[in-house]
């Protein structure tokens, strides 16, 4: 078997040496209670300022507006929850899209057992919603648009700016979870008129569990985890020490390897894409051709299954992911790929990979050459496949 | 996830192809929770299935279980055929992970749609065989409600 080839960046990432350095004395040795009095504690208070700071660069923010908090469902969650709570006298209305992420979606739904409504907006082809559509939806009782930044499995980046301004116009509060974008694409919290943002450590070689959650000056939510003072009475909880040094490493790491990062990663991205597109037939790439995360390439291969593709890249040392949820136990496939208009057949054989900057270009030739045989394979034993050339041999 | 069985039998199925002029072909399942098994049957004149070929579009424990499946019904008359239910073709792969459970039972109501087809076209009766279920899917998803 070769090397393992890891291509499952979305799902997560390794911690970096830089980042696992920068953590690793904040375990045993400078360990004290960022939130004690004594002398010893300082170096943990000023290691959290400074990784604070670090966060809130990278979005163009000020330090005190960034909450750390357990990862990014937790501050999907908050952000949702605590702004339905904080506006509810103003209104009960939420606009969304239905290609959020499942922490945003789930909480979506929790919030219409509390007698909220929610407009769930469409999106297109590509992935994109339409933002004649969201002025469409705005009413007086709507209190919060949450619209991811970059959708985690098909790659597509959404007018965030755009959508930022329509909410500032209508005076309604802006929530994007970016926890795909977050050192991946350039943000500016002003400049996009963002008032919440939610970001996760380990999907830019930060640790796991820990998060972020930017909060606007001005906005009035309140705790979503009772407690201690922490995090300025907004979020109770000793502080990770460990985690929160991490994640400023990597934030600060990602804002400066940003732009020859994706430079690289979108290079061997578009020569992945080409090939596959260019090598197997009946294929179809998801998410916008352009406006795209740079690590990010999906496929639907018709008239095969994801998990069946997934199992045997596997074997060859291959790690990669399925929009199928069938890996994750359900049936029914990915609700991003239903909300692009693809039908249920088509939706199951979806495959995304997702690039590090350390991916090569013989990497990703070994895995196009390998994937070639392993489509071939799957639709010579598939009877989907079998009806459409039969098909096309009664129409020629 | 899977039993070595399963995966043997994923990486190296039995009997996939096709029949030319079959005596019976039954297509089961649906694209909608994604998986569609077909078989086909080669039955002599004493009622033997002398020959079983299959097509899966589906999950890994989907193409074991419909591999499984023509394994054991290859060489059995008609009666016997009829006697493989899913748990039989579970035990055989030594067990299933509780989710993919419905593809065993997927791979029975591929064998009995086969035999129905066969007896179709031959205008006979077997004896045990209802009408199967083309759609088990659905019929899964009512039983939930």
């Amino acid at each position: 078997m070769n090397k393992m080839i890891y291509l499952d960046n979305a799902a997560t990432t390794p911690v970096s040496e830089a980042v696992l350095d920068e953590m690793l004395p904040f375990f045993r040795q400078t360990y004290g209670n960022p939130a004690a009095v004594y002398t010893f504690a300082s170096e943990a208070r000023k290691a959290v300022d400074r990784a604070r700071q670090q966060a809130a660069e990278l979005i163009g923010a000020n330090s005190e507006e960034i909450y750390f908090t357990g990862g990014g469902s937790e501050s999907d969650n908050w952000a949702l929850i605590a702004t339905a709570q904080a506006y509810a006298e103003k209104g009960k209305h939420i606009i969304t899209s239905k290609i959020e992420h499942h922490a945003v979606l789930h909480t979506c739904e929790f919030l219409e057992k509390q007698g909220y409504e929610v407009t769930y907006l469409d999106v297109d082809e590509d992935g994109k919603i339409s933002l004649e559509a969201l002025k469409a939806a705005i009413r007086p009782d709507t209190i919060l648009i949450s619209i991811m930044m970059a959708n985690n499995e098909i790659g597509t980046i959404e007018p965030i700016a755009e959508i930022g301004k329509i909410a500032r116009e209508h005076s309604v509060l802006f929530h994007t979870d970016a926890v795909q974008a977050y050192g991946h694409i350039p943000i500016s919290v002003d400049d996009m008129n963002i008032d919440m943002l939610s970001a996760s450590g380990h999907k830019l070689n930060g640790p796991k569990g820990i998060g972020i959650m930017y909060i606007r000056k001005g906005v009035k939510i309140r705790s979503f985890i009772h407690g201690g003072a922490q995090e300025r009475n907004r979020r109770a909880g000793t502080l990770n020490v460990p985690g929160i040094v991490g994640f400023g490493k990597a934030a600060e790491i990602a804002r400066e390897t940003m732009e020859e990062r994706s430079r690289r990663e979108i290079e061997v991205r578009d020569h992945l894409i080409a090939r596959i597109l260019d090598e197997i037939p009946h294929v179809r790439l998801n998410g916008h051709k352009t406006d795209r995360l740079p690590n990010n390439a999906n496929f639907c291969f018709r008239f095969i299954e994801g998990e069946s593709m997934l199992i045997l890249l596997d074997q060859l040392g291959i790690y990669a992911s399925s929009g199928s949820a069938c890996t994750s136990g359900a049936l029914n496939p990915s609700h991003v790929l239903l909300a692009i208009g693809l039908p249920h057949e088509i939706a199951h054989g979806s495959l995304r990979i997702t690039l590090s900057e350390e991916t090569t270009m013989e990497e990703i030739d070994f895995v196009v050459d390998e994937l070639k045989k392993i489509i071939k394979r799957l639709r010579d034993m598939s009877p989907l496949y079998e009806d459409f050339a039969r098909a096309q041999k009664d129409t020629e | 996830m899977y039993s070595e069985k399963v995966m043997d039998h994923f990486n190296n199925p039995r009997n996939v192809g096709e029949i030319e002029n079959a005596s019976g072909v039954g297509t089961v399942g649906n694209a909608k929770c994604g998986d569609i098994m077909r078989m086909y049957f080669d039955i002599d004149e004493q009622g033997v299935i002398r020959d079983v070929k299959f097509k899966t579009f589906g999950c890994g424990a989907a193409v074991a279980t419909s591999s499984m499946a023509t394994e054991l019904v290859k060489g059995k008359t008609v009666q016997e055929a009829l006697k493989v239910t899913n748990k039989a073709v579970m035990e055989a792969l030594d067990g299933l992970p509780p989710v993919k459970v419905h593809c065993s039972l997927l791979a029975e109501e591929a064998i009995h749609a086969a035999l129905w087809d066969y007896a179709q076209k031959n205008n006979i009766v077997i004896e045990g065989l209802e009408k199967p279920v083309s759609d088990i899917a659905e019929k899964e998803e009512e039983e939930e409600y």
